[in-house]
């Protein structure tokens, strides 16, 4: 490969100091040594008593409705008639006629289309400016850099409703005060909620609120290379922003894999934006996101059993897609500790 | 990537807690029947509504009925209450024995057997209390009787009198005028704006489209018709579609901070809404008391005096309520017996489908528009011409669709685009009816 040697330098040693220390990891001595049938009853059964609590709330609330979701997804309601008076809804088998036309319903295929356009923004973006944040916090020659920090990570502790409310006061012509500043100004700006814009507004939201957590994983990763590394590069003439180009981003990576496989998942959920500022606007359709067309499905339309084979559908993608990035992925990410 | 550990160990611990208390309610009502198996003894009837201080109104009843008594239980408006009420049918419990529900809901209630039929219950005289078209939304033409009404909402215009009177305009009489009137006002100020076009309420469209003649559902033996693209609706379309694309009128969604500053400010000049529109004025616009008055809708046929209808609602008995009989009683008093009227239009602020009731309660104007003497003289006039309109078991498809391709087609400014949302919006609809097993009449 063609990588420049300072960053391979220490990685070889880091490695090469851990294998010696797992390699002669012995079996557990206790399996040896004999001892009565009620304590080792009582040892046994123990760390099934510590799972339990978490094995039944995980079968209770993950494992349950996923069952009964999918369950859900090949059932349907038929109605005869009128569909009038007690009696003439009756659920029934669908096969996998829910999955077919979730598939094949061009609203679906537009919404999974928007959010893949969605993702180049917000994901490229979000990270980079993250990584930006972190390098520059982690500068020697940074100050406030507690305040600096906590300023970068609040917009994280903003719900994204409520973040979405508020820029969508910022972004109605009407009652913002940008708008008020431009027009005074004399410039004309478009709304941010035509069609050809919205997308950069939700986008916006996004980033704004996903920054200072992403920030902070790559700043934390970031604080634990240690400083001998520096020392030896700027012995060796290194400049700040070499370093932080040939050391510091190469040791992050696998923190930015991290928090990309992160953001890809938040990507392929998002919601909460959309939602909030649908009624504001004409250029947010109820199916905007493969999310919000489930809700729609689920909740307008009181179709639960299409929805549910929609959001198995994007499940199922969800987990093949970070799943297979990942596989992709793996040798650079967890080359450190596997190698 | 907002699920932090922190928040997954909250979830958890909520979680938990729910669980906990799911099951020491379920242990609850557990008891309750046990308490209470005496049909001689008090009942408790619990009363879904979000109608404003509807409370006071009740506390009448509770004091006069020891044997009957009702617990309000103020819910999340109209559509938020009616998905919770479906979930608790298809659970088989935690529905209420009352429910308010809108208009356009009734059908889909019916549809999910939801609600109960009280044509039993109720007195000989209580169809006589209400207009015809009132009361077809509450039978939907059939011998049930689903509900009562409570209110309803004719339309009407609500315009700007000092602007009006600022730049010479008079009152539209005709939809012609009307476009007349937004281009006069556009072109003396064009930040203002007779009305707007909102891609977002599509029952404040059904009561243009049913002032016109429409009426998008219809039952032709044992199938629905769906009649959505009908020349009326199309006409409504067309007319606005025109408006927006040349700009004469605005294409912003209602509801929003903008319009409701819009509203306060003098921009949104004029609003097509229904008999309930002081309250809202009052509320997003505080500014403008005494400055609005009402008229009738512009007509399309002058000689044919015509409104429909935005929102209103009915109140009733569910499917699971274990004590049918003394709802329907509650219900018929509250919107029928004199003082129950009065009190909703005192305490609630609503304008009660009962007639014979109204006349007396409604003789003063809303504080909004005390300026305007004869305001509800001219809301009675209105209300007697809402036009028949029948809604259909799929109405929540329809609204969905109308927002979607409503919103495309404001956005896009063509008044094609307006009459190819309709088209797509009577697709929809019938693709919906037919999937789910509907007979749908061609």
């Amino acid at each position: 490969m063609t990588e420049p040697r300072p960053q391979d330098a220490p990685r070889r040693r880091a490695t090469g100091a851990r294998r010696p220390a797992s390699a002669p990891a012995p079996e557990p001595p206790s399996t040896r040594a004999p001892r009565r049938g009620v304590a080792r009853f009582g040892r046994q059964s123990a760390p099934w008593a510590f799972l339990a609590p978490a094995v039944v709330l995980f079968a209770l609330f993950l494992a349950a409705p996923i069952g009964y979701s999918v369950y859900l997804s090949f059932r349907t309601e038929k109605v005869s008639g009128l569909g009038l008076g007690s009696g003439s809804r009756q659920e029934v088998w669908n096969g996998a006629a829910n999955y077919v036309s979730a598939v094949a319903d061009p609203e679906f295929l537009a919404s999974v289309g928007r959010v893949a356009l969605y993702g180049l923004i917000v994901v490229p973006v979000m990270l980079g400016s993250a990584l930006l944040f972190a390098l520059l916090l982690d500068a020697r020659r940074t100050r406030a850099r507690r305040f600096g920090r906590i300023a970068i990570f609040l917009p994280y502790a903003v719900p994204a409703v409520i973040s979405s409310l508020l820029w969508g006061f910022l972004y109605l012509p009407g009652v913002s005060p940008f708008y008020w500043v431009f027009e005074r100004l004399g410039w004309s700006v478009p709304s941010l909620f035509s069609s050809n814009l919205v997308m950069f507004a939700v986008a916006n939201i996004a980033i704004w609120g996903g920054i200072g957590f992403n920030m902070v994983v790559i700043y934390t990763s970031l604080r634990s290379i240690p400083s001998e590394l520096y020392e030896a590069a700027e012995l060796d003439g290194a400049s700040q922003v070499g370093i932080a180009w040939r050391i510091k981003i190469p040791i992050v990576v696998p923190s930015i894999i991290m928090t990309f496989v992160f953001s890809m998942i938040a990507t392929l959920q998002v919601f909460a934006e959309p939602t909030t500022l649908r009624p504001l606007s004409n250029s947010i359709s109820t199916t905007w996101t493969p999310l919000m067309k489930v809700y729609r499905d689920a909740f307008t339309r009181g179709d639960l059993y299409s929805a549910a084979a929609t959001s198995v559908v994007i499940a199922v993608a969800t987990f093949v897609i970070s799943f297979g990035f990942l596989r992709l992925v793996q040798a650079r990410a967890f080359g450190q500790e596997e190698r | 990537m907002r699920l932090t550990p922190g928040t997954q160990a909250g979830a958890i611990l909520a979680a938990t807690a729910l669980l906990a208390a799911g099951c020491s309610a379920g242990a609850d009502s557990a008891d309750g029947p046990g308490d209470a198996p005496d049909p001689t003894g008090p009942v408790e009837l619990t009363f879904w509504t979000w109608a404003p201080n509807i409370e006071k109104v009740v506390d009448l009843w509770n004091a006069d009925n020891p044997d009957i008594q009702v617990v309000v239980n103020k819910q999340d408006g109209g559509d938020p209450a009616v998905t919770k009420l479906l979930t608790a049918i298809e659970a088989g419990s935690g529905a209420p024995d009352i429910m308010q529900a809108e208009y356009q809901k009734i059908p889909q209630l019916v549809s999910n057997d939801a609600v109960a039929d009280i044509s039993g219950q109720l007195s000989d005289d209580t169809p006589g209390h209400f207009a015809d078209g009132v009361w077809n939304a509450v039978t939907l033409g059939t011998d049930a009787v689903y509900a009562v009404p409570q209110d309803s909402g004719p339309m009407q215009f609500y315009y700007r009198a000092d602007i009006f009177e600022k730049y010479n305009l008079d009152v539209p009489a005709t939809w012609d005028e009307y476009a007349e009137v937004a281009m006069m006002l556009h072109e003396q100020d064009p930040d203002k704006y007779l009305g707007t076009f909102s891609a977002n309420d599509a029952g404040w469209f059904v009561g243009l489209t049913q002032q016109a003649g429409a009426s998008w559902y219809g039952i032709e033996g044992d199938a629905w018709a769906v009649d959505i693209d009908s020349p009326e609706v199309t006409r409504v379309a067309e007319y606005w579609g025109g408006l927006v694309e040349d700009g004469v009128i605005d294409n912003k969604p209602m509801y929003t901070p903008e319009w409701n500053q819009g509203l306060n400010d003098g921009t949104q000049v004029g609003w097509l809404s229904a008999i309930w529109a002081p309250g809202v004025l009052e509320g997003n616009a505080p500014d403008t008391a005494g400055k609005w008055e009402m008229a009738p809708m512009p007509q399309w046929d002058e000689n044919a005096e015509a409104t429909g209808a935005w929102g209103g609602s009915a109140t009733a008995v569910t499917s699971q309520s274990e004590h049918p009989e003394q709802a329907a009683k509650f219900i018929e008093w509250m919107n029928t017996d004199p003082v129950a009227v009065q009190a909703l239009v005192d305490e609630s602020g609503l304008y009660p489908a009962d007639i014979p009731g109204s006349e007396d309660a409604l003789a003063e104007p809303p504080a909004f528009f005390s300026n305007q003497e004869n305001f509800y003289e001219i809301a009675a006039q209105t209300a007697q011409t809402t036009q028949p309109f029948t809604y259909g078991p799929n109405i929540n498809v329809a609204y969905s669709a109308y927002n979607d391709e409503f919103a495309k087609a404001t956005e896009a400014r063509s008044a094609d685009a307006f009459v190819a949302a309709v088209e797509a919006m009577q697709q929809v609809t019938v693709d919906d009816l037919t999937n789910s097993g509907f007979d749908v009449a061609e």
